[in-house]
């Protein structure tokens, strides 16, 4: 019986021992990050853990911020929820972090934002969803746009198209869902009607049924997909299959250039709202964005071998805000660093030009999107 | 020694001990959190265990259960303004019910065709969290208001960690107490043979069923102390993925063994932090230590061990 | 009636992917017993790993013998170092073994490939075929061609060589066939080779249609499992049979139903299926041993 006893116990202590080893403090600023590297938004996180790891690099290179060397400590969390909430207070009560950049998914960011909260240490999320920074919570920013401005920027484009009557297909995933809600929740006001709508599993590999039911709703004058991951580029491929005539609308969630060697010539005519990132090379040399763009897509593509996507850039844009805010700050004291980063004005960045103020923990308008359309397998810039 | 080991409260008294010993190691509050994720886990992990350890029957869609005690805890305070600590036993009465109306075709079937049942039942339940948005708030959840007991609210992975040990102490007991009734000796029967069991008079039907609503009732306590621990909830937390996880914890700690059931939960918590050093060969090597212990230990970590121990052949 | 036809093609296009999933699973299963949760990782292997080899320069026929052979040689060493020497233990200890194989190459996968979606081109070109007012891929039709030969290998080989007969003794009763002197861990190691191969095969057919991703098989073999449950585990034709019914399910439910409760409906006709035919729709009763 006691040997049992022993057996156990030194294994739990063994464990223990290895979840803290090397862990020991050191004269550096820490930053913690938990992402979905793996699981069903490993599409968002890979990108994100590359960019971080990519920059924090660059930015010791160049001797840290401050003079003290940045320590990025990434935990995945394999986009489950309670996970991400264990992560976030071993980030907290082990690693003693000072600010964290991450949170791929608005669960695991709802999740983890208590934690966050409760220890006063600034949080910047890489999530979608709205309901992360409103109502506004002090230790809580994001970067990405939200779902509700992608939604404004597509209607808008349908209006000066005059179109008023659409279809919906969206993903049942946690992007497609939130932003389909986003959309129907702005659609009356937007003077859109959405006459039909349609959903599809995150691993759904042929949608034409759906499809088929949209092209035979009479009056539809356009098909708008809130969705990420593989989807698009099969809703993309069944609409031309089926010989679907009307414009289709993908979203922000096609964040990369794969999505056009995925849908093939099938992507032609497709139009989405997207950040300035995804046309770096297109952009007048006059916009603000487009060294800032331009450096990053180039320094991805070297790093990684792979097109950049906008998932990192947002991972990007987290990073840089936090550094500059602690160089302002002159220090990485938490309740410093928050007061500069709520003080961020016309921080340049991957997804737009960013200005945060105590209402406003985001800081993007519409402008940080632009319309684009797929024209002979590449972008082009609308307007 | 062997005595010892065989006697029906060793369990109970393990538990006990470490629940209470563990915090004398503990460096900080995170530890408080991993330790309340192992007790609650293996309160959901020895409900299962009754149904596959002793009654030979599989579920592949346990997590289903965790889900609707999980949300019960959620929607019932947001939506309907019922205090939680009543929502967490609406919730295992819910789960009672839903067992009992699904098992009663379900526990028919055998084997892989029980397994595939079961898990279109997981299944069935997280895409209806994940649909049914204006109750669940969809794939991102909903936040769970905190449980408050007479005035004082539970909050702090401290508070959970007692509340987890002292809830698994009654679920041990209760398991053990069920174990070594008159029900339990006709449980291991069935799982011996169903045929057997029939001929010597077991209501076979009737136990398993019985067997089912009590694990999903585990199960369902579990959900909702997982949901008011972290004051969020998601629907993967009733995914297939999660399923399978419970059932890799009854195998990895042993079918059959009530502190096999701990030992199971607590590996799989814990081997995810400790993993973490390992980066991108994160999972290559949780695979491989799955792998190794069902290899090694085929019999599961504690009826293996305890077999080495007492000189017993494998 | 051009709606109809359109459902009736998506779903022949899906159930076509879950039967030739599901088929991999049936040749492990009538040797060992065992439910190889891995198979939808041999899928995976098939597609990224042609991929890959496309992407440095190998020619796509090539790139997919050598996928083959790579699914096959990953099957082989999972049955020599994880199932061989667990030899003896409980079918559901050794399933566990087979979701740490999953786990692992799942992990092995995203390390080796990377974390992206990937395609491969379509055989016959993605213009579709239109009949009757619906379209339907000309890689549809490939996928269901390759389902068809691989299911008439699998009778011809299973029931009408000597060698099939061992794997089938092997699964009826290992001692007997011991005695009878086959070499039943052979038996074992080559159903899992064959899988291997079956599903790297299904992982390049289905690839131009579905995509693939370093996970891609876990849904797979959820889907392929339940298939082959459905048509009567052990049945290659039942495996084919539940896959189509399966896929056909699902698109009927999404096209008249609701595209949100499809998988629900799918599942609440499986199970509806159970309890008429509780060894599934080709499956035989089995006597339990006491």
């Amino acid at each position: 019986m006691r040997r049992i006893h022993q057996l156990v116990a030194a294994a739990g202590i063994g464990l223990l021992a290895l979840t803290g080893a090397g862990q020991e403090a050191t004269a550096q600023v820490k930053v913690g990050a938990v992402l979905s590297v793996t699981g069903p938004a490993s599409f968002l996180g890979d990108p994100e853990k590359k960019t971080l790891e990519m920059y924090v690099d660059a930015i010791n290179a160049k001797g840290g911020v401050n003079g003290q060397k940045v320590q990025l400590v990434i935990y995945d969390d394999g986009g489950d929820a309670n996970a991400a909430r264990t992560f976030a207070t071993r980030l907290v009560e082990e690693d003693k972090v000072v600010a964290m950049v991450g949170g791929t998914t608005t669960g695991a960011t709802l999740a983890m934002i208590p934690v966050f909260e409760e220890a006063q240490i600034p949080f910047i999320s890489l999530a979608g969803a709205i309901q992360i920074i409103q109502p506004v919570r002090k230790w809580v920013f994001k970067t990405p746009h939200t779902d509700k401005m992608a939604c404004e920027k597509i209607f808008a484009d349908l209006k000066a198209r005059k179109m008023t009557t659409i279809a919906m297909i969206s993903g049942t995933d946690a992007f497609g869902k939130s932003m389909r809600d986003q959309c129907v929740g702005v659609a009356p006001s937007s003077g859109i009607t959405i006459a039909h709508e349609e959903t599809y599993g995150p691993r759904d590999s042929d949608m034409t049924p759906q499809l088929t039911n949209i092209r035979n709703k009479a009056g539809v004058q356009a098909v708008v997909n809130p969705g990420f991951g593989q989807g698009p580029a099969i809703v993309t491929r069944n609409y031309r299959q089926l010989g679907i005539t009307v414009p289709l609308y993908q979203s922000h969630g096609v964040a990369s250039k794969q999505f056009i060697d995925l849908a093939g010539p099938a992507a032609e005519g497709v139009r989405l709202p997207a950040a300035a990132l995804l046309v770096a090379d297109k952009l007048p040399d006059s916009d603000r964005q487009k060294k800032v763009v331009v450096d990053y897509s180039r320094i991805y593509r070297e790093k990684t071998g792979q097109q950049v996507s906008t998932f990192g850039g947002h991972a990007y844009d987290g990073l840089m805000i936090l550094v500059e805010a602690m160089q302002r700050a002159k220090s990485a004291d938490k309740v410093k660093v928050r007061d500069e980063i709520e003080k961020t004005k016309g921080y340049v960045g991957t997804g737009g030009i960013v200005t945060m103020s105590p209402t406003d923990h985001m800081g993007l308008d519409l402008s940080a999107f632009r319309m684009l359309e797929i024209k002979k397998g590449d972008w082009t810039l609308l307007n | 020694m062997p005595r010892l080991i065989d006697s029906r409260y060793t369990p109970l008294i393990a538990v006990a001990l470490i629940a209470l010993l563990l915090p004398l190691i503990f460096p900080s509050p995170y530890y408080y959190r991993i330790g309340a994720l192992v007790f609650i886990f293996a309160l959901a992990v020895i409900g299962l265990n009754l149904l596959m350890g002793f009654a030979g029957q599989v579920s592949l869609g346990h997590a289903g259960f965790l889900g609707i005690g999980a949300y019960a805890v959620a929607v019932g305070p947001t939506h309907l303004g019922l205090p939680s600590w009543f929502c967490i036993f609406a919730g295992a009465g819910a789960s009672a019910l839903v067992a009992y109306a699904v098992g009663q075709p379900i526990l028919r079937l055998k084997g892989h065709y029980l397994a595939v049942a079961t898990l279109g039942f997981g299944i069935v339940i997280s895409i209806v969290l994940t649909n049914e948005a204006g109750w669940t708030g969809g794939p991102d959840g909903m936040s769970v208001q905190r449980l408050v007991l007479f005035g004082w609210p539970m909050h702090g992975s401290k508070i959970w960690y007692w509340i987890g040990a002292g809830t698994l102490l009654v679920g041990v007991a209760l398991a053990l107490n069920l174990i070594d009734s008159p029900s339990g000796r006709a449980l291991q029967a069935i799982h011996d043979s169903e045929v057997a069991a029939q001929v010597l008079g077991v209501r076979v039907a009737r136990k398993k069923l019985s067997v089912f609503v009590i694990s999903a009732v585990y199960a369902s306590v579990a959900g909702s102390y997982l949901a008011l621990l972290n004051g969020h909830v998601t629907p993967d937390l009733a995914g297939f993925m999660r399923s399978i996880e419970l059932v890799a914890m009854v195998v990895l700690g042993g079918m059959g063994s009530v502190f096999g059931s701990l030992v199971g939960a607590a590996v799989l918590v814990v081997l995810p932090q400790a993993l973490t050093s390992f980066h991108d060969y994160e999972h290559m090597m949780l695979g491989l230590i799955v792998m190794g212990f069902m290899i090694l230990l085929r019999r599961g970590i504690v009826p293996a061990l305890g077999a080495a121990l007492t000189g017993r052949a494998l | 009636m051009a709606e109809f036809l359109q459902f009736l093609f998506s779903g022949l296009t899906v159930g076509a992917v879950y039967a030739l999933v599901a088929l991999g699973f049936t040749l492990i299963y009538n040797a060992s017993g065992i439910i190889n949760f891995a198979q939808g990782e041999f899928v995976m292997l098939g597609g990224m790993t042609t991929v890959f080899l496309a992407l440095v320069g190998v020619p796509l026929p090539l790139a997919a013998v050598v996928a083959v052979l790579a699914a096959v040689a990953v099957g082989l060493l999972l049955h020599r170092f994880a199932i061989e020497p667990a030899r003896g233990a409980d079918t559901v200890s050794l399933i566990m073994i087979t979701i740490g194989a999953s786990i692992f190459l799942r992990g092995a996968a995203q390390v080796v490939f990377d974390k992206r979606f990937h395609s491969l081109p379509h055989l016959f070109g993605t213009d579709p075929l239109r009949i009757g007012g619906a379209a339907i891929l000309p890689q549809s039709l490939v996928v269901l061609a390759g389902a068809t030969v691989i299911v008439v290998l699998l009778w011809i080989f299973i029931d009408r060589t000597l060698f099939g007969k061992a794997v089938i003794a092997t699964a009826a009763n290992r001692l007997a066939a011991r005695l009878v002197g086959i070499n039943t861990g052979h038996m074992i190691g080559f159903s899992f080779a064959i899988s291997a191969a079956i599903g790297a095969l299904a992982g390049i057919l289905v690839t131009p249609i579905t995509l693939t991703s370093y996970d891609v098989g876990t849904l797979l073999a959820l889907k392929g499992f339940a298939a082959a449950m459905l048509g009567g585990m052990g049945y290659a034709l039942g495996a084919v049979v539940g896959g189509l019914l399966l896929g056909l399910l699902e698109a009927f439910s999404a096209g008249y139903l609701s595209s949100k409760y499809k998988d629900v409906v799918a599942f609440l006709v499986i199970l509806a299926v159970f309890f008429v035919m509780p060894q599934g729709l080709l499956g035989r009763a089995k006597v339990e041993r006491v």
